[in-house]
Formats: structure tokens, C-alpha cells, sequence
């Protein structure tokens, strides 16, 4: 994850709480998912932006969780996710951050 | 309407994995951040040599001294399965050697920037004299080089930052300007590192088409640098810097910018003027981002494999009027990316890929290759960003199942068929489609290929101006010449009148 949206992502938990705060990831790779997932749970395991030993717990969840998917409208869904649905290993990113959620997270939805 | 020629092309790569290690924006921001760090130590343990990088497949793909086939079935991981042989020249294009291309940015420097240590500039000018490219009026504006207590001073008391050959200094680049951020050695040194590798291209370019520099017209650059000052950061222009030093003396230009989708924005803004009649011919160019090297090194010292990311990559394509001998770029059925199209994936497919293709009554299957995004997976893959070429050519899949023109099962063979395998280096607007633009001309002369898409994407929003995202693409196909192509000139309707007014005489006269 950049510096830039680490900074982003540290700034909103000291503003709003890290448990008022869920991350929603749509990373296409799972093993991308897994680095952003641990750096906004356990902080940022390159060590090298503003995340780095800051272990926030937020709820971070990938995009195709049930969860999310049960959250969002339909309409939208079909428009604006569907495709990507066809196009990446869905249950490999659930499951990944998942993974990760359950590791380091402290807060859940 | 007219479509226009896409008559030469050149792709060349700079072998530079010390600017890499020094300026790239990876290891510089962990060095000035952290100082010397086991990263940063892992790094420059493993640079790979110049041999290995012109023994790397995807590297020779770049140049043309592979074929794409050839690289589909090469087995993986690449670096660990070099070709034997590794040559400098491909039919595109060439990789230069680190040395040389310190010498070309000298030679493009016309402020007295570059300083080159005088031993080095010696051989570097024995090594670049045997350069079948390098005029003697190019040659003349290598420097003699200066000795090295003078280079120190520089770098020690005058901002001037380091250049590096072997582990050594070799020379140095000055700042422009004590307090302008813009006119910075660190800019100074990555426009020129740019524009060197433009003016390569550049040459290969003119030798390949066999045109005098001074033949060419227009010049649009499309890098993603910022030539300026602090007045106007980017201001321009590098495409008449780079054609003055190519020597094309009767040509003018400007550069483009859309960060990676700017090659495919530049290649329609050439075509359209050439199409047009405004331009006789027009050279569409970018050389390499320094920042970009190495950008992906801390995951691949992380999983002990060699950083790959240690060259900048170059290409020039010439563009001028359709004579039916080479093959064309269609005008007519541009993919846009409009402000109102939406940022989802499949928006951006549909406005790319799908609606130029329905605007001229075609379908998926009546394109014979797709071409997005090119990085080389291993590069990519170890960081997190996953087969970039291959998610590219999904998505169209996917979107042609939604749009009934695919069988869902049919996906992984639509992969295949149409997608090519990445082999352009992590350079941005570089394998952003462009590369391709060689490879399917020589297939589609050869007839191997009807007609080819090339598309372009760009991270508009990295600049901080815009959420948006920016898209183009266009067709290629073969020539057929003016005329050929069912439009209806004067000539065909005097033909015609004449037919008639035969026919109707033949019927009077009885």
C-alpha cells in the first residue's frame, strides 16, 4: 500500500476510531490483498510508510466477502462489479483477507 | 475516411541499473529515508549484468530479437531460464549498454548539465564511435570530459548529483538553477535521461525507414516527464529538443501527456493530423522513466530473485499516408474514455474495447489480438499486481460474455487466442499497448494477423487533479491504399458519370 493511502487510512482512524472505520479492499491479486489487508491490521510490513508498527485491528474486507456483497445494491452490483466477478479468483481474495482479518483484526462488522 | 500508415517502427532498451540503484524513486526515497538499509544492500548485491539482461527473454521480445510465439511457450520463471545467446540488436531496436548511455546523455545535453569523468568520456566515445547510428556530427557533441576533482567539487559543493559506471563516479549531472526545484539535478537528470533514450529510438527509427532526418515533419513525444521551470513546470517541449539532436531539422512538435495512456493519445493526435492532410508525416516517441526502476525491488529482494527492473524503455513509431504497403491505423473507430463513462472496470472495457468496435459494425471475435497493458508478469507478480496482460484480456473476455458474443467456458480459450504474453519493462507509459504496435505489423504483413486493437490506460488521479482515470485505443489492419477502402473519391464518380453517359449514348445511337 502507498504512503499516501496509508496516511489516508491512519489519519481516518485517529479522526473517526479505528472502530468506527471498515476498509473495503479491491485489490485483483490475493496475495496483494493479504500485504493491504495486514498493513491497515498488524501495520505495514515493508516498514516503510506511516503504518509501520502501527497495528490498527480496523475491519478490512475484500470487496467479494459476503458481508460487503449482501450490503450493496443489486443494480450496482451488476453494473459496476459483475464483470470483474467473471474475471478474478473471487474466493482466493475472500479468503485471503479473511485470513488476515482474523489474525490481526480487532474490530469486525 | 483516410487511415493512415504506420510505416516504421523502433523499440530500444537503456541497460541502466545504476541510475536505477541511485535515482530510481524505490531505492532513492528508502535511502534518503532510512539510509543504507539490508534492502538497499540486497539491491545492490544483485544488480544483473548487462549479458543477463540481453539474455532475458522478454528483453529481446522488446528490441525484435524474439518472437512473441517463441516467448508464450518459454518456460518460467524467465530469469532463470536465459537465452544462450543475447544479442545487442534486434530488428526493432537495440539495449545499451549503461556506459553508452551516459555517453547519449551527454550528447543530448546542450547546457553543459552532463560532466563526464575524462577517462571515462574517452572510452565511452571509442565505444560509441563503433555505434553504426553515431554520426560524426552526433559524435561531435560528446564531451572531452573533465578530471575528476572537478566532477567531486561539484557533486561536493554544487548540488551536482553523482553518476555511476561499475561503482564508480563517471561523471556527474549539474542543477540548472540554485533555488528552482524544476530546473533540480534530480529532473534535470531524469528529462535527459528521457530524452536520450527518445532520441535513440529516434535514430533506429530513421535507419529503419531509410528517411533522412531531415524528411521527418512532426515530432509528438508522449514520456511522462515534465520538461520546465518554476513558472511552468511543464512546460515543454522534449519533441523538438529530441528532434534538433536527431538532426531533423524541417520537423516541429509537442509532447502529450496522459500519464501511461499518453502513447496511444499521442499515436491518435499523429494519425489525425496525417489523416487530415496537415502533416505529411509524423514520428510518435517517448524514452524511459528514471523513477520508474527498480520501483518493485523490495518484494523482489524479498523473495531472492533479481531485480528486474534495471531498464528504461524507448520507442518511436513513423506515421504518414496510407499508399497500401503498410498497415494502417483506423481513424474512424477510436476508443474514448469519456469523463461520464464511470471508473469500473467493465466501463472502461466497454468504452475502450467494445463501442469502437460496434461503431464500424464488429465484434470481439473480428479482432485477432488485444494489447493493453504489457509488464512482464515476473515482475509484477512478486508485487502484489498480479498478470497485468492476462486480467487485461479477461476483462474483454468478460465482457464479451456479458454482452452474448462468448460462451462463459469459452473465456480461457478467448485468453489465449487473443492475448499476447507481457514483455515490456514496469516503465508506465512504455508497455502500455505500444510495444505491440511492431510485432502485429510485421504478423499482419505477414498475414498472420487480420487486425489488431492497441489500448492505452492511465492513473489520472495519481496527480491529484482527478478521481478519473483516462483511456484510449485504436485499430490496426493492413493497407489497402487510398481509395481501396469503399469511400467514394472524385475519380469514382467521374468514372461512373462516364459509365452512364456511354450507356445512354450506346442507347440513342440505337
Amino acid at each position: 500500500m502507498d504512503l499516501q493511502n496509508q496516511q489516508r487510512v491512519k489519519d481516518a482512524a485517529d479522526k473517526f476510531g479505528a472502530e468506527n472505520l471498515v476498509v473495503i479492499l479491491g485489490s485483483s491479486d490475493a496475495e496483494g490483498a493479504e500485504i493491504y489487508a495486514e498493513t491497515v491490521t498488524n501495520g505495514d510490513p515493508t516498514f516503510a510508510g506511516p503504518l509501520a508498527g502501527v497495528p490498527l485491528g480496523l475491519a478490512v474486507y475484500d470487496i467479494f466477502e459476503q458481508e460487503i456483497r449482501e450490503e450493496a445494491d443489486a443494480s450496482i452490483w451488476e453494473e459496476q462489479i459483475s464483470m470483474m466477478e467473471m474475471v478474478l479468483d473471487t474466493e482466493a481474495l475472500a479468503k485471503a483477507v479473511k485470513g488476515v482479518r482474523e489474525q490481526y483484526g480487532k474490530y469486525t462488522l | 475516411m483516410a487511415h493512415v500508415a504506420i510505416r516504421g517502427y523502433s523499440y530500444c532498451l537503456n541497460h541502466t541499473p545504476e541510475l536505477g540503484l541511485h535515482y530510481g524513486n524505490t531505492p532513492y526515497t528508502e535511502l534518503t529515508s532510512h539510509g543504507e538499509t539490508e534492502f538497499l544492500k540486497g539491491l545492490a548485491g544483485n544488480l544483473q549484468s548487462y549479458g543477463e539482461a540481453c539474455c532475458y527473454p522478454p528483453n529481446q521480445v522488446f528490441i525484435g530479437g524474439m518472437e512473441l510465439d517463441d516467448l508464450a511457450v518459454h518456460p518460467s520463471p524467465m530469469y532463470r531460464n536465459r537465452l544462450k545467446e543475447g544479442p545487442r540488436f534486434g530488428k526493432f531496436g537495440e539495449i545499451m549498454p549503461e556506459n553508452e548511455f551516459l555517453g547519449l546523455m551527454d550528447i543530448c545535453d546542450v547546457f553543459d548539465l552532463i560532466w563526464l569523468e575524462e577517462g571515462f568520456a574517452s572510452d565511452v566515445s571509442a565505444a560509441l564511435a563503433k555505434h553504426h547510428l553515431f554520426s560524426d556530427r552526433i559524435m561531435a557533441r560528446l564531451e572531452k570530459g573533465h578530471p575528476l576533482p572537478e566532477i567531486d567539487e561539484e557533486i561536493s559543493r554544487h548540488g551536482a548529483l553523482p553518476l555511476y559506471f561499475h561503482g564508480k563516479i563517471a561523471g556527474c549531472c549539474r542543477k540548472g538553477h540554485d533555488i528552482d526545484e524544476s530546473l533540480s539535478a534530480h529532473v534535470l537528470l531524469e528529462n535527459l535521461a528521457s530524452k536520450a533514450g527518445s532520441v535513440l529510438a529516434l535514430l533506429h527509427l530513421l535507419e529503419s525507414t531509410g528517411l533522412s532526418p531531415s524528411d521527418i515533419d512532426y515530432v509528438i513525444e508522449c514520456s511522462e516527464e515534465a520538461a520546465g521551470d518554476m513558472n511552468q513546470r511543464g512546460g515543454g517541449n522534449f519533441a523538438k529538443a529530441i528532434a534538433e539532436i536527431a538532426g531533423c531539422v524541417n520537423a516541429s512538435g509537442f509532447d502529450v501527456r496522459s500519464f501511461c495512456a499518453g502513447p496511444v493519445n499521442a499515436m491518435i493526435a499523429g494519425a489525425t493530423q496525417v489523416a487530415s492532410g496537415a502533416r505529411p508525416n509524423v514520428v510518435v516517441l517517448a524514452g524511459g522513466a528514471v523513477p520508474k526502476l527498480f520501483m518493485n525491488s523490495r518484494d523482489h529482494i524479498k523473495k531472492e530473485m533479481p531485480p528486474l527492473e534495471d531498464c528504461l524503455g524507448n520507442f518511436a513509431v513513423l506515421l504518414d499516408p496510407d499508399d497500401g504497403s503498410c498497415p494502417v491505423m483506423r481513424v474512424d473507430a477510436l476508443g474514448k474514455h469519456s469523463v461520464g463513462a464511470g471508473s469500473s472496470p467493465q466501463a472502461i472495457t466497454s468504452a475502450l474495447v467494445l463501442e469502437p468496435l460496434q461503431k464500424i459494425g464488429l465484434s470481439f471475435a473480428d479482432v485477432d489480438k488485444f494489447a493493453a497493458e504489457l509488464q512482464i508478469p515476473e515482475i509484477t507478480v512478486p508485487a502484489g499486481a498480479g498478470d497485468v496482460p492476462t486480467s487485461n484480456y479477461k476483462m474483454i473476455a468478460a465482457l464479451a460474455v456479458m454482452k452474448g458474443q462468448l460462451k462463459k467456458e469459452e473465456m480461457p480459450a478467448f485468453v489465449e487466442q487473443k492475448g499476447i504474453p507481457g514483455f515490456a519493462h514496469t516503465q508506465g507509459h512504455i508497455p502500455s499497448g505500444v510495444p505491440f504496435i511492431g510485432h502485429a505489423c510485421e504478423a499482419i504483413r505477414e498475414g498472420r494477423y487480420g487486425r489488431v486493437m492497441i489500448i492505452g490506460k492511465g492513473s489520472l488521479f495519481l496527480a491529484r487533479l482527478t478521481n478519473l482515470s483516462d483511456g484510449a485505443s485504436f485499430l490496426i489492419e493492413p493497407g489497402a491504399g487510398p481509395g481501396l477502402r469503399g469511400e467514394i473519391t472524385k475519380d469514382d464518380v467521374r468514372e461512373a458519370i462516364l459509365e452512364v453517359l456511354m450507356d445512354l449514348s450506346k442507347g440513342l445511337t440505337g
